[in-house]
């Protein structure tokens, strides 16, 4: 079974990647790397991370949202975090990217902050 | 007091670092340790084997990465042995700076400092770099 699965769903023209397992260094990190060059390379620039099923993340998996972050960014577009677990939350305050992050535990409250 | 290690030396290869962290938890498992202080201990491994495969020894899976776990009474020690030239965290710059807020490495030896007690880096006198790190019970 794949470290990490990303299942891509439509919201208007937000762009939501489910994910669950696991965002670390090698399997993980190569994963979402590619989901989010695929959008760029389609022109979607409205994502929202659903981090509700990730179990584990480390600080590959950090560099990882900081990467997709600035990509998106970029490309005029923005990249924003759902339904963090408290261990996702915590390593967030600890390298101070709460204050990069737009982060959200509701998704229409997530959805609609892109309008 | 009886000290018991639990060694373990794998290859300089991405997967070793899943390995390591799968005998961490084995070990946090043995001494019961907390779900926060499992989390944290196996946090401060991954980060530690990935700095020593990556940094130390180049993925050169020739060159060992060696964990030792010692439960020494009222702390684990926890030690990671690479074969690179010598590291200095003094170096490394601070992640939490604004100016870095958005590279995207560097974190590893910052989720090192803040799950375990104390960490410190020691030449090793037959070669490599030993990261020696602690937990209280």
């Amino acid at each position: 079974m794949a470290e990490l699965s990303i299942n891509e769903r439509q919201a208007g023209d937000v762009t939501v990647l489910d994910m669950s397992g696991k965002i670390t260094i090698g399997e993980g990190s190569v994963a979402l790397r590619g989901a989010i060059r695929k959008l760029i390379e389609e022109g979607k620039k409205k994502i929202l991370l659903n981090l509700s099923q990730v179990s584990y993340v480390d600080s590959s998996g950090i560099g990882e949202f900081v990467a997709s972050f600035s990509a998106i960014g970029r490309e005029g577009g923005q990249l924003k975090l759902l339904n963090l677990t408290q261990k996702i939350q915590d390593l967030l305050a600890i390298t101070k990217l709460l204050t990069v992050f737009d982060t959200y535990d509701d998704e229409s409250s997530a959805l609609n902050s892109f309008k | 007091m009886t000290e018991e290690t639990t060694e373990l030396t794998l290859p300089s290869r991405i997967e070793a670092i899943a390995e390591a962290a799968a005998k961490a938890d084995e070990v946090a498992g043995r001494l019961r340790l907390s779900e926060d202080a499992a989390f944290g201990l196996d946090m401060a491994v991954r980060e530690a084997v990935t700095n020593a495969v990556l940094h130390g020894n180049k993925q050169d899976a020739s060159k060992p990465v060696e964990i030792a776990f010692t439960d020494a009474g009222g702390e684990l020690v926890v030690t990671v042995r690479d074969r690179g030239t010598g590291f200095d965290p003094a170096n490394v710059d601070d992640p939490t700076a604004k100016e870095n807020l958005l590279k995207a490495s560097g974190r590893g030896i910052l989720f090192m400092r803040n799950f375990m007690d104390t960490v410190e880096w020691l030449p090793h006198p037959e070669g490599g770099t030993v990261v020696r790190m602690t937990k209280k019970r």
